[in-house]
Parts: C-alpha cells; structure tokens; sequence
C-alpha cells in the first residue's frame, strides 16, 4: 500500500488556504493533504472552520466567499480561482459529498432509483438499464437488504440510517476518488453510527477510496481515521496520526478538548471541564503580535 | 449612529420603552425608498383627513350652476363638477369619507375576528368545526352580490358600506388567525407555559396573540387600499354612500357622466384613489419587513 | 440505606394512542410507552436512555401530562394521582420544570429573555421579578445579565440552554425534566450545563430525570440508569454497575456501540446489525430477539417479564448476560 502512494498523486493537495466573508477570516492558512485510500479526520467546534473547509473543495460555498491561497486541486485538477464548470466536472469524479441529514438529502418527490439513476447524467455511453445495474451493485455494496425494491422506494419510506447508505451509495456510483462525509453519523442512532462507520471502513478497504471525515465527535475520528487534523477558530492547530495525536495532544486547544470529552474521563458524579474560549483567544492574539 | 441608539435603550433594562421601539420601527420603514414614499404616502393622507374642514375652501355641497364644470382656476384649483360644485373641495372631504370607512370596518373587522380565530384556534374541536363552517359559508358568498343583497335590505349608505366590507373580511382574517393560533398550539413555548400552569388566558391574550397579531396588522394595512377600492367602486356603483357626500368613487362616477365634455374631474376622483392605494401597500410591506424580528436581524448583520 | 419517598414514581405506566379506523376496519391502537415503572428521589439524577423512536420523550412527557396517559399510575409525593386529567397534573407541574430539547423553540419569539426567565413567577404569584432578581437568576444559570434584553433568535444554543435552565429555576422546583440537555452542543459547552445541573442539585436537592441518548453524558451525570427500547424499560439500576456490568444483550450492543476515544481500541465488527423495528410491527416474543446475539426459541415467542438481576439491576430478559453459563458463548471476531 505504501508504495501505491508513493507511485500516484495525492487525491487533495491543500495549501495555505484562506476563506473570508466580508473582510472576516473563516478558514486561514491551511495545509491538508490526502493520499489515496487514506481516511483523514477534521475534528473541531461550531465555528472552527471544518464544514467551511470541506464545502470549498467542491466549491460548495457561497458567492460572498472570497477564497485564496497556494493551492487547492482535486484528483489533480487544480480548483483554486476555478469557475463554476471546473467544480462541476470534479463532483462525482472527483470528489462526491454525504452530507448531515440524511433525510433532506433526497428529493421527497422522486423514487431513489430515477434520483441516482439522474446523478448519471455524466455516463452517457451506459444504457438506462446498465446505470439500474450500477445502482444496485453498489445498494449491495453499502449493505441494503432488497437492493432492487428500493429503486422503487420514495425517501420517506426509509429510516435514517437506510438513506444515509443510500446517499453512501450514491456518492461511491460516481466512483470518486475522494468521499467527503460532513458529519454522516450525527444525525444518526448509536447503533446505526457504528454500522455506518463500520460500512465506510469496508469501503476504504474494498473500493480504495480515500475520505475526508468531518466530525465533532472523538469517538468517531478515532474509530475509523488514520490521520487527524484539529481545527480551531479557522485554523490547523494540529495534525497528524491518529495514534500520535490521541496518545499525546500537544497543542493546548487540542489538550482541552480531550479533557472535554465525557468518556475520556473516569466515571463518576464530579465536575466537569469545559475549554475557557476566551482565554484561548487572548493567548492566540499574544502569539500573533510578538 | 443607529447603533448607539440601540445598544443605548437596550442597557436600560429588558422592557424596551415603547416610544423607542416605535421610532425604531419607523426609522427601518424609512430606510427603504418604497417605505419611505409609502410612509410620506400614509403621513399626508391622514393628516388631509384629519384637518380636512379646515383645508377645504368650500362647501362641499354648495351649488353654483353658473359655474358648471369650470376649469382648474385661481378660485377652483381643480375646477368644478356638473353641479358647479368645488372639486378640490370635494377631494378633500372625500378623503376623509374613505380613510373613516376604511378604518373604522378595518377596526372592527378585525376586533370581531382576533377573538374568533383565537377561540377556533385554540379552544374545543367542536367549536373549531362550528365556526370554520361559518367562516367558509360566508366568504364562499360572491362579493358582489352580497354587497348588493345588504344594499337592497339596508339602503346605501357610509353604514351599509362599513357593514358589507367587516361581514366580507372577518371570516378572511379570522382564519388567518385560526391558522396562526393552530400552528402556534403545538410549538414548544405554548407547551412550556402549559407546564408552568399558566391559565389559558394568559396563554391566549399574553403568549399567543402578539405572535398572531403582527402579521395580521400588516395584512390590514396591506387592505386599506382594497377597502379603499371597495369605497370607491360600490359608490361608482351608486350602492355606496349617497351621491350628495364626498367621496372619490362619487367624484369619479359624476366624472364618467360628463366624460365627453372634460376629463378633469376623472382624473380629479381617480388620483387619490391611486396614490392612496400606493402609500398603504408600500408602507405595508415596509412594516412587514420591519417588524419582523428575524429579518431585521439579517439586515443589521 | 433508607429512601427518601420519591418525589413522582410511575407504576406500569403507558401510552398508546388509537389511530381511528377510516371506512374499512376497526382503529389500531399504538403502543408508545408499554409498561414503565420508575422513581424519582430528591437529589437523583435519573436518565433516560434510548435510540429514537424508545418512546424516551414520550415518557418524559406524559409525567407532566403533556402526552396523556393511557394506562398504570403515577405517584406525587405518595399520593396517587386520582386520574390524568389536566387539574390532576397541576401539582405535578407547580413543582416541575420542564427543559425542552430545543430551548430556543421552547421561548416566546416575541418575548425578551429577562420576561422569559421571570414568567414562571409571574404565573405563580411568588418570588420577585423585578430585573435586579431576574439578572441574579441568570447569572446562577451563568447567563450575562446583558443578554436579558435580547429575543431568544439573538442567542447561541449554550446561552439558550442557559438561560432555559435559568427559567428552570425561576421558582425552585423539586423536579427537573430535562430533554437532551446536550443535544447540539458542542463538548466543551456540554460539560458546563453537566455542571450546572449537578450545582442545582447540591443546592435545592432537586430530583432530576435527564432524557438523552449521549451514553457518556448519562454515565457521568446520572445515579440510575434506565434503558429502553420500542417503549419498554429493558434495563434499570445503579449506572455504576450498568456500565460495569450490562445485563441485557440490548444495553450492552448500546454500551459497545458507542466509539470510544482511542484509535487502539477500534471494534472489528458493529455490536448491533439492523434497526430498531416500527412499532408499527412490533416483534413478537422479546421485541429484541431479531438483532439479538443471545436470542434462542424461548426468546422468540414467549415477552420476557421484568427479573430483578445482580447489583441492585432490573432486566426484562430470558437470559440475562450474567447468567452467562446457560447459553452459547458469541464469537467475537
């Protein structure tokens, strides 16, 4: 496996990123990048920047968003100061994206089989029942029972945790190179959370694709991610293996929210810590000055 | 400098004084053009209505027929109709003939369907299905014929007129209510005040009627200029109030009359209307956007 | 140890709803809540966890009477309540606050916080609302009394939390519901309203009842555990010896399910496959035999009835996991 990375180029080559509204910096300066079949974990609070992030790479974001940096390019396509089209011929291909809530995901109108077979659209040399067959290969690749009856099905007649698998499904049919799940087990019970965790490190496995997991969740980064990286306030605090990183944070924002987290701490009816944000931005402040 | 206002009665303590909230409000409907032409719109229309008597250089009623139909001039601004009659003045006292009939069945319009809407809203299932069958009854009546029903029982008249627009628009805004109220039930911050045994008063008059009202103030604003119309029509129609009271719908009907001869007193009787209608609607929007708090919101971020 | 009288107990408490039957066919009756039998004492911290559609909330609800009852009693103080009608539940509810999982939408838009935070004791004619009293409130709550004269669309979820708690307060209650306390907070906020409420309870010995799905929150927070699925209690005891020792094959597929903080202990395998089945088609037999590891012929047919297990726990299982020896072992990959 080593060597295949060495042989190809990375899937996401980021480089001192920065994303601004008006004037105010939402992403600044990051550096991420992503080899083939590695899964790669952004983990941060409300506000950190992550979904800003993950929403740039398929140029997701909008028009207020001023964006600038090195570089930014997708399976080797560069995106940086890119139109509409270049974004347009990268999702799918390139990168395809699953998003929070499943259940807004799909059109309430349309069965799942002509909304996927629609994502199709590219594949212009697959016959309508060719593009049926790729749908449930991959329904059976994710793990649905009765891949062929839910073609028919309409998104409401799905739990939660099926439609997140179908827009799994749906996303790996383009055959990307790159999967971006923004938060996919949020919205989820724990039971399924595990099972689609469990699905998405099958797929790394099975079909080598690389994924960029966002999460707030330390349970879910450290389950299925072999790198982290840890924002905070717009920026990389910190990244690297997940190992390292979980078995020594070095970076004191990274530090406090490890001594958040509810189940990294010994049961018992006592007080817990919260992170004092404002002491963290007056440090960050001093830094920048001197 | 709006922002050191705000943030300056803010500190004074939770219950934002009224008088500031008003001001506030009309500084935000100022702050558009289309509010602001609506507002100076409203300001003017009223004020010529309240202060009509003293603006008006005639009697309205007062008959000159050697002076029919005369041109505008030094003496008649706007010239005079069939009757010798001051146009000008007839304008003036027609204004307040159509902002007293919007108002006041407005006003009661919307005094009967508030509680109406409320108690179908929020009270028993049974009643709700009693008056929502009354509502629907009611506005499934053609307007017209409705209006020349009452008419033919009543007579013409400012009354008949006030009469058909309130029996017209209760049940509109009642359901408007209803609908309000029903879907405001179910919200958390109803069932919070269940919980914390609040009696169903207070969850009607304190909690749920200020959620109901706002939008249903700017929709009676939005009216004023329908009713407006109303007025006007039913009175072109000669079902309106009598020929011999100001009012625009009778200004523009005497004007069809002598159309051929000069097109001065349509036009005298059809401005108003127009102008009227544009203040209310522009102004009514503007309010709209103003007061909601959301909105507001957005635009100062 | 001698327990203090709860303050509300429930005895085989339920609720159904009937759907009624259209044109063709009798109406079906829905069980949401089957049979639920639990205790709030002064000073303990009780949560309820469950996936969605456990019947969590609607349970929640139905001690405040804003769900009602169709079945068992409930206990006010020792006193049984003498029906579920809406006079019935006033007590309840004089001495009960209610956190509603979504705090904003549990406020008057239209109301700035300072009134929201009062109302309570505008509504029951005691205590001081004046803004010097309101502005103390909330600063127990950690709420900055500059955020009083705000509308609750103004605030982020930690201050609306905070200031739902400080309403809470509002007229000391001796019982505290809270719904998902920590849903959509982020973990450096939720410990701070985890605190708060340990703070409250050290202070006016409040009993709470903390309805939530966030397994480490519960196992932090609360005394006593209690565990459902498709609206039956399938577990119950002292958290401590739950989380030690989960007895049910349905706690402990929950507890495993969970992913823990550290990348040395990833699972091989889910500990649950499927999902929790429509109450629509309820299963028969013990309503978790379909996913369940353990399940044998027994498991298929016949409902177990609630066991009292080891360690002070409660289970409604054929074969509870400590009794280990009577079954197959699972193979663990």
């Amino acid at each position: 496996m080593r060597k295949a990375q060495q042989k190809t180029q990375p899937v996401l080559e980021i480089e001192e990123l920065s994303i601004s509204y008006a004037g105010r910096p939402a992403v600044s300066n990051v550096d991420l990048t992503i080899q083939p079949g590695e899964i790669v974990g952004i983990i941060g609070e409300s506000g950190s920047g992550k979904s800003t992030l993950a929403h740039s790479i398929l140029g997701l974001l909008p028009p207020s968003a001023a964006v600038t940096g090195k570089s930014l390019s997708l399976a080797g396509t560069n995106l940086l100061g890119a139109g509409g089209s270049a974004f347009r011929s990268v999702r799918g291909p390139g990168a395809a994206m699953v998003f929070q809530n499943p259940m807004t995901t799909f059109s309430p109108l349309h069965r799942l089989g002509d909304q996927l077979t629609e994502l199709l659209w590219r594949e212009t040399n697959l016959s309508k029942e060719e593009k049926r067959e790729r749908i449930v290969a991959v329904f059976k690749q994710v793990g649905l029972s009765n891949p062929v009856g839910r073609l028919s099905n309409y998104p409401f007649e799905l739990s939660g945790g099926m439609l997140q698998r179908v827009a799994i499904a749906a996303a790996l049919m383009m055959r990307p190179s790159l999967l971006i799940a923004d938060e996919p087990t949020t919205a989820l019970d724990v039971t399924m959370e595990a099972q689609i965790l469990h699905l998405m490190r099958e797929l790394r496995t099975e079909a080598g694709v690389a994924v960029l997991m966002i999460s707030h969740h330390l349970g879910v980064i450290a389950e299925i991610c072999d790198r982290v990286v840890v924002m905070y306030a717009g920026r990389v605090v910190e990244q690297g293996s997940v190992e390292a990183i979980f078995a020594q944070p070095t970076h004191p924002y990274t530090k406090a929210l490890f001594a958040c987290e509810p189940a990294l701490i010994a049961p018992g009816l006592h007080r817990m810590p919260v992170i004092d944000h404002e002491a963290l931005r007056t440090a960050r402040e001093g830094r920048n000055m001197a | 400098m709006s922002e050191a206002i705000s943030t300056m009665h803010v500190a004074t303590g939770f219950n934002e004084r009224r008088t500031f909230r008003i001001a506030r409000t009309l500084r935000q409907v100022l702050s558009t053009p289309l509010g602001a032409i609506g507002l100076v719109l409203v300001v003017s229309i009223t004020l010529v209505a309240i202060l009509a008597p003293l603006i008006a250089p005639y009697s309205p009623t007062a008959i000159s027929v050697t002076n029919r139909l005369a041109g505008p001039s030094v003496a008649h601004w706007l010239g005079t109709d069939q009757l010798g009659r001051d146009l000008f003045t007839r304008v003036i006292l027609g204004t307040r003939t159509a902002m007293t009939v919007a108002l006041v069945s407005l006003a009661a319009a919307l005094a009967a369907a508030i509680p109406l809407g409320l108690i179908a809203g929020y009270g028993p299932r049974w009643l709700d299905g009693l008056l929502v069958l009354i509502f629907d009854s009611l506005s499934s009546l053609p307007m017209i014929m409705f209006g020349l029903a009452i008419v033919v029982l009543l007579g013409p008249g400012v009354s008949t007129v006030i009469l058909v627009i309130v029996a017209y628009s209760v049940p509109s805004y009642a359901r408007l209510v209803r609908a309000q109220t029903l879907s405001l039930k179910a919200r958390d911050f109803i069932r919070a005040e269940q919980v914390m045994n609040a009696s169903s008063l207070r969850i009607l008059f304190v909690h749920l009627l200020p959620n109901v009202v706002g939008p249903l103030l700017i929709l009676a604003c939005l009216d004023i200029s329908t009713v407006i119309t109303l007025e006007a029509g039913l009175s072109f129609l000669g079902l309106g109030v009598k020929p011999q009271v100001p009012s625009w719908g009778n200004i523009l009907s005497d004007g069809f009359a002598v159309i051929r001869n000069t097109p001065v007193p349509v036009l005298v009787g059809s401005v108003p209307i127009i102008l009227a209608t544009i203040g209310f609607t522009f102004f009514g929007e503007a309010l709209r956007d103003a007061l909601d708090p959301k909105l507001a919101k957005e635009k100062t971020a | 140890m001698t327990q203090q009288t709860p303050i509300l107990e429930t005895r085989g408490l339920g609720v159904s709803i009937g759907t009624r039957g259209r044109i063709l066919g009798a109406g079906r009756k829905l069980d949401i809540v089957v049979d639920v039998s639990l205790a709030l004492r002064p000073g303990k911290i009780v949560c309820v966890v469950g996936e969605s559609g456990s019947g969590k909330t609607t349970l929640g609800m139905a001690l405040l009477g804003l769900t009602q009852p169709t079945a068992g009693e409930i206990h006010f103080k020792g006193m049984p309540l003498a029906d579920f009608s809406k006079a019935s539940f006033r007590p309840i509810r004089e001495q009960t606050s209610l956190l509603f999982q979504d705090p904003a939408s549990s406020f008057n838009p239209r109301q700035r916080i300072g009134d929201i935070i009062a109302e309570p004791r505008r509504i029951a004619g005691t205590g001081e609302s004046s803004a010097e009293a309101i502005a103390s409130l909330a600063q127990l709550a950690g709420l900055p009394s500059s955020l009083l004269s705000r509308f609750p669309h103004a605030l982020s979820g930690g201050q609306a939390r905070r200031a739902a708690v400080a309403r809470a307060l509002s007229v000391v209650p001796s019982l505290i519901v809270a719904d998902e306390p920590t849903a959509g907070l982020d973990v450096s906020v939720q410990g701070g309203v985890m605190n708060l409420f340990l703070d409250i309870r050290e202070k006016h010995d409040t009993a709470f009842l903390i309805i939530t799905h966030n397994l480490a929150v519960a196992r932090h927070i609360s005394d006593e555990l209690v565990i459902m699925y498709l609206g039956r209690v399938v577990e119950s005891g002292p958290t401590a010896e739950i989380f030690r020792n989960p007895q049910h094959p349905y706690t402990k597929a929950l507890l495993d399910s969970e992913p823990v903080p550290d990348p040395k202990h990833r699972r091989s395998e889910p500990p649950v496959i499927g999902e929790v089945p429509s109450i629509f088609a309820r299963p028969s037999g013990c309503e978790f035999h379909e996913r369940c590891r353990f399940a044998e012929s027994l498991c298929r047919t016949r409902p177990p009835q609630e066991i009292a297990g080891a360690n002070g726990q409660r289970v409604r299982c054929h074969f509870p996991i400590a009794d280990a020896a009577r079954r197959p072992q699972p193979v663990d990959a």
